[in-house]
């Protein structure tokens, strides 16, 4: 079966500050990683492949640089990469991200199964899956955990509800986007496998390689445009009550009518 | 550095994080040498790390190998100990001076980690002066007949120590001097012992050991290269092995710079973050610059090495300063952590421990200053 994964390189949040002036990330010296969610979905296309066989292509829309995080992908056991990079494709929304990497799937010609991340953890918008299968035109399932079973013709996945799970069943080709589990210990590669990565195809695609003629690319064809990036007003300390409920209730009470808001 | 070496610095920063933090603190408590992290190790490929594959290793360079290293001590001593001495000590002087059939024979099983390997020069009366060797090997109807003893021995007592490297005298030369050969002798000949040493202050996680020859015989093919190369084989051991005790200082300063600049920044007195006090501050800065000057030594010294180039004075300048500036790291961390840094509970207390040894194993800080001095010509007048 050929699987594609689609993963954005991002900056690791768990480092990330915001300067306090100007309310806007400050990127400079913060290491970049691959997005936790991608990571997910390739070690879940691993797991799966370990079974079925195949080939995992995995496919990344990014500057340069990116090009570590893909590396990174084939040592922990991607069979070969594309970065999708050019000047053209700088500014991107999520719809116009979601065109890119559609010319791209189909580019690369028959599959079965499309892995993407939930979201990223530098955006967080959760819409280049869903608008990826869209642009493909292909069923899609969203805030999936695992892969219960899948053969020639359909998958059936374990995916989260705000009240529990559901299994559902597809046929292929499908787009999953996963969620991570709190129990997922990322694969580690050995020394042995960043070196065999070397000898993995890595290549490089611009807009040439993916057709002009719709101008959708990049700034042009992007619908959103980011007018100010800033984080939200510090919230003021909260209170809390620790005491028994007949007790708290009074004290609550006389709280919110003190502060006017009853 | 290059795309591989950066993914694997993350991957070895990974699987220390991982796998060895949890852990480090107790096997330091018990004194356990764990065959189970050993094995771990070696699945990441941390045994062989620049054998080529043919051998069961993976191929990598010498700067590679030491960022491994690195990674492992800035998390823990002991394991980087394994590590670095079972590559450099043990699988070295096999890779390079073996002959075909006992490179078959034994990188697999090495590299793999089914077994360990050590290298035998110290003795109780040949430290610093490793030349006054009395541990002696007789040819004697196609065997060697060895007899003596060894001090010190890194991955040489422990259940999966496989073979040693002995070094050992085995006739006078036409000279007068005395003739030095390696021998390969397996863990359980008769007549080798390999006693565990216990109660160390530091690599306590680390496996050290003692052995005893009497009438030890191993077959004549045994000899690692020709008779009388031993000590120049140990010469050019050593300063591979200095490359991996540079990096465990570096790493390991690293790592004592890090918990004290995040305990600092944490820990308030007088209302305020003690890394903003001034005098402070002023120290954390001066480890910062130190580590990269240390980085920038040590990775040149690598890189001479492996563009084949003589790189012995600048392993010996590596050595020597990357273990001082893990001492002037791990000497103000402790003090910036106050009384805590005193107690077992924190980590940075296992780190002024490890240091110890980076100053005095494959060559104290006053051997380095030795050969450095030769090197430049203080002598040559
Ligand atoms: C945990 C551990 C692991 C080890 N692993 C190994 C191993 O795997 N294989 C192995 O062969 N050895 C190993 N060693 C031994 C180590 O290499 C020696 O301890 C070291 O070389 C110093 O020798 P020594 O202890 O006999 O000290 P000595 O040589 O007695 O030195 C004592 C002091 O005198 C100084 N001194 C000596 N000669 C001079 C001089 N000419 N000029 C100025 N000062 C001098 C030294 O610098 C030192 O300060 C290990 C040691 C330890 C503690």
């Amino acid at each position: 079966m050929n699987f594609i994964v689609c993963v954005k390189q991002v900056p690791d949040t768990t480092e990330v500050e915001v300067d306090r002036e100007s309310g806007t990330i400050i990127r400079e010296g913060v290491p970049s990683i691959l997005n936790p969610f991608d990571e997910f979905a390739l070690n879940e296309a691993i797991r799966v492949k370990e079974k079925t066989g195949g080939r995992i292509t995995v496919l990344s829309m990014g500057p340069p640089q990116a090009q570590e995080a893909l590396r990174k992908c084939l040592a922990i056991g991607a069979d070969e990469a594309i970065l999708l990079t050019d000047q053209a494709f700088a500014g991107s929304d999520t719809w116009a991200t979601s065109f890119t990497l559609a010319r791209a799937v189909e580019k690369l010609g028959k599959y079965d199964l499309i892995f993407c991340g939930q979201q990223a953890t530098d955006g967080d918008t959760a819409q280049v899956g869903p608008e990826l299968a869209r642009q493909l035109n292909i069923p899609q399932m969203t805030y999936v955990e695992s892969i219960e079973e899948i053969d020639d013709g359909s998958v059936i996945c374990k995916k989260e509800t705000d009240g529990g799970y559901q299994r559902v069943k597809s046929g292929l080709p499908a787009l999953l986007a996963f969620i991570s589990t709190p129990a997922f210990e990322p694969k580690i590669p050995s020394i042995m496998e960043v070196m065999g990565a070397k000898s993995k195809t890595l290549s490089q695609w611009g807009i040439d390689d993916l057709g002009d003629e719709d101008g959708d690319y990049g700034l042009d064809g992007s619908p959103t445009q980011v007018i100010r990036v800033y984080s939200p007003p510090q919230r003021g300390e909260g209170v809390i009550i620790e005491e028994p409920p007949e007790v708290a209730v009074d004290k609550l009470i006389e709280y919110l009518e003190s502060e006017g808001i009853i | 550095m290059t795309e591989e070496q950066k993914i694997l610095r993350s991957s070895i920063r990974d699987f220390a994080e991982s796998e060895i933090a949890p852990v480090a603190a107790d096997l330091d408590e018990s004194g356990e040498f764990s065959v189970e992290l050993t094995r771990k190790m070696a699945d990441m490929g941390l045994f062989g790390i620049v054998v080529p594959e043919d051998y069961g290793g993976s191929g990598m360079d010498y700067l590679s190998y030491c960022i491994a290293v690195e990674e492992l001590a800035r998390i823990d001593g002991s394991q980087a100990a394994t590590v670095a001495a079972g590559n450099s000590l043990g699988i070295g002087p096999i890779y390079y001076y073996g002959n075909e059939q006992q490179r078959e024979e034994w990188l697999p099983r090495l590299c793999c980690g089914e077994i360990l390997s050590s290298f035998g020069l110290t003795e109780p009366d040949a430290g610093s002066d490793a030349g006054a060797s009395r541990t002696t090997a007789k040819l004697k109807d196609g065997k060697w007949v060895i007899n003596g003893s060894k001090i010190f021995i890194t991955n040489s007592s422990s259940e999966i120590s496989g073979v040693c490297t002995v070094q050992v005298v085995t006739g006078m030369r036409d000279d007068g001097r005395k003739e030095i050969s390696c021998i390969l002798v397996p863990n359980g000949t008769p007549g080798f012992t390999a006693e565990k040493m216990t109660d160390k202050m530091m690599w306590r996680g680390s496996d050290t050991g003692e052995l005893y020859f009497e009438d030890c015989q191993v077959p004549e093919e045994n000899l690692l290269g020709g008779r009388g190369e031993g000590f120049h084989q140990m010469l050019e051991t050593l300063d591979n092995g200095r490359l991996a005790i540079a990096a465990m200082g570096l790493g390991g300063a690293q790592g004592a710079f890090e918990m004290a600049l995040d305990y600092t920044r944490e820990r308030e007195q007088f209302g305020q973050p003690i890394s903003t006090f001034q005098v402070n501050a002023f120290k954390l800065a001066d480890m910062a610059v130190e580590i990269e000057a240390a980085r920038a030594l040590l990775y040149k010294a690598c890189r001479l090495r492996d563009q084949g180039e003589s790189f012995s004075k600048q392993a010996a300048m590596a050595k020597l300063y990357c273990s001082e500036v893990m001492g002037r790291v791990v000497d103000q961390a402790v003090q910036l952590f106050g009384g805590y840094g005193l107690m077992k509970e924190y980590q940075i207390e296992r780190f002024y421990r490890d240091y110890k040894l980076l100053t005095i194993g494959e060559g104290t800080s006053e051997v380095q200053r030795i050969v450095i001095s030769r090197k430049i010509g203080c002598y040559d007048v």
